[in-house]
């Protein structure tokens, strides 16, 4: 008891306090309101929240010391697993990072095929963070309402990859496969039936007075402090300012596209709450826009339909089974790949992405070898949850709970 | 605002304390001794034409073959006005790996540089609570440091050389 009143010494408790003491509270590891394994030890004075000390590297997996004893298209699955809502964004960011290695130009309709697919990945990363919010302040229906989408979405994953969470999408130089009929029904079908759920989501959440009086004002941090914590993604717009990795550097042809980046103003829980959904809306429209390309270019080049890797990827990109069976060259590449024969060319490369909670980068170190000499994820995740303990403190612990949730922190890309 | 720009504009400041200069990929590059870094920074902030007041990435690597700069510490800092990007790099050796802390210009330096001296061992001068983040507080070596074998040392049919090392 003394210990512990030691330690409290630089809290000073207000003059209101009633109980003239405070209490400590394990949140976590395995809270069910915490979304992933994270702790965190609280200080608190009845119910207010006075210091929050964050414990995290639970799930820690090493994946940066993994990546470097493994080839390049190896890497792709330990991506996945980073922020394993949106995985399909991670693994585009990763072979976009190879391919600006090998110098590799990615033709027209891969390119807006990856941005399909990264929009549906932004989509369900975005339902899953929304619709917990509700969960977290208590309204358990909307939840249910979004994850018949999500799970739409997930359909579409898997009618290209054959897999549903972690994805292992795509390949340095395109695709595996090219995208069947299948999925472009399942796509239109998703794109008719998703407006009318989201809005009915929005008019459960939205002007609703218990949801609003809940999140307005919670777990707030302004611009310039949130600038100062590294914070990107839809947690740097909630506070207002308008950065956006897909604007500000253009990837795979983003820079053809026309979208807005909502922003907010006070950075709190609803701000956070209403960009996403925002940006959900929008990331539609892109997926639209990129449909239409898509069809643009079917339309006037025929042959480019049958195309869904590029062809100076070879080295890199594994060929089809039925090649490798009935072709000499292909199963040349493959024997090479898959035996690790294929050196990358040296080079210091960083390239973002905007992830599903902001600015994924990859830093790659390649020394000539067949594996990375260093690569390094920027997680944002990991880079703004350090912001937390000045969000919820002198705040109250429901309101911490909902904020971490608006945070939309992901144990995955926080601990790597 | 051009890299030339940036670069001339540092080495009127540093002169030729900077090292390294370089352009992969349109990223500008450079070296600054350990001990400059928290000045650059400091300056790149600051400068009214400059203003890289945004810190995207703090990470390490280890080259165990430089003799006396094994480990060298890299930050990304980016001008979110003019929308662009810098890398410097700092190399300090393994015996001593000593580097100021930047935790106190910007706050997201904090837990980048706990993981940095949780894998690689630097030791961030000036940092609040420079203690392990995601390895248990037990570990007594520094696992990102390329010191160790790649797979179990008592297997002969597996070396380095088939990790591409």
């Amino acid at each position: 008891m003394e210990l512990q009143q030691q330690q409290q010494q630089h809290i000073k408790l207000s003059e209101e306090s009633l109980q003239k003491q405070t209490t400590t509270l394990n949140l976590g590891p395995t809270h069910p309101a915490t979304h992933g394994v994270f702790q965190n030890i609280m200080e608190i004075d009845g119910e207010r929240v006075l210091e929050t000390v964050p414990t995290i590297g639970y799930i820690h997996r090493a994946f940066e010391k993994i990546a470097e004893r493994r080839p390049f298209y190896q890497i792709t699955t330990l991506t996945d697993r980073l922020n394993y809502c949106s995985s399909p964004i991670n693994n585009m960011g990763w072979h976009m990072t190879v391919e600006k290695l090998l110098k590799i130009n990615i033709p027209k309709r891969i390119q807006y095929l990856r941005v399909i697919i990264m929009e549906l990945a932004r989509i369900a990363d975005h339902l899953v963070c929304n619709s917990v919010i509700g969960v977290d302040t208590g309204a358990l229906t909307p939840f249910t309402y979004v994850f018949q989408s999500r799970e739409h979405i997930y359909e579409i994953f898997e009618e290209i990859c054959g897999s549903r969470l972690t994805t292992n999408i795509g390949r340095v130089g395109g695709f595996e496969r090219n995208f069947s009929e299948a999925s472009f029904t399942k796509l239109n079908k998703f794109l008719t039936d998703f407006p009318k759920t989201m809005t009915e989501f929005e008019n459960l959440l939205n002007r609703n007075k218990i949801f609003v009086d809940r999140c307005v004002g919670a777990g707030p941090i302004s611009a310039e402090r949130a600038l100062n914590y590294g914070i990107t993604g839809p947690n740097l717009r909630a506070a207002g300012v308008d950065y956006d990795v897909r604007v500000a550097q253009p990837y795979s042809s983003y820079e053809e596209f026309d979208f807005k980046i909502p922003v907010g103003t006070t950075g709190d829980v609803y701000d956070r709450f209403m960009v996403r959904n925002g940006e959900i809306w929008e990331s539609l429209s892109i997926i639209r826009q990129a449909l239409e390309k898509i069809q643009k270019i079917e339309k006037e080049f025929p042959e480019q339909k049958n195309i869904y890797y590029a062809q100076e990827a070879d080295h890199f990109h594994l060929p089809p089974k039925e090649d490798v069976y009935t072709k000499m060259e292909a199963l040349i590449y493959h024997f090479k790949i898959i035996m690790g024969e294929i050196d990358a060319p040296k080079g210091e490369i960083y390239h973002a992405v905007e992830g599903g909670n902001g600015e994924l980068g990859f830093y790659l170190i390649s020394d000539g070898g067949r594996s990375p000499y260093r690569l390094h994820f920027r997680r944002p995740c990991f880079i703004y949850y350090q912001a937390y303990p000045e969000m919820v403190e002198g705040g109250l612990l429901s309101d911490a709970v909902v904020t971490l949730s608006s945070l939309n922190v992901i144990a995955g890309e926080l601990d790597a | 605002m051009s890299n030339e720009l940036i670069k001339q504009k540092l080495t009127e400041k540093f002169g030729e304390q900077l090292t390294g200069w370089e352009e992969q990929f349109g990223l500008l590059t450079f070296s600054a001794p350990a001990e400059l870094n928290l000045k650059v920074v400091q300056f790149l902030y600051d400068d009214e034409t400059l203003r890289f007041r945004f810190l995207t990435d703090l990470t390490g690597v280890h080259y165990p073959d430089r003799k006396g700069e094994e480990i060298c510490v890299v930050y990304h800092l980016h001008n979110l006005i003019d929308n662009i990007r810098l890398r410097f790099k700092v190399y300090v050796p393994s015996e001593k790996p000593d580097v100021y802390s930047l935790s106190q210009r910007f706050s997201g330096a904090n837990w980048m540089e706990r993981e940095t001296y949780d894998f690689f061992g630097v030791n961030f001068i000036g940092h609040p609570n420079l203690i392990r983040i995601l390895n248990m507080d037990e570990m007594d070596y520094f696992p990102m440091r390329k010191e160790y074998e790649m797979e179990d040392p008592t297997r002969r049919d597996k070396d380095n050389e088939m990790f591409g090392r």
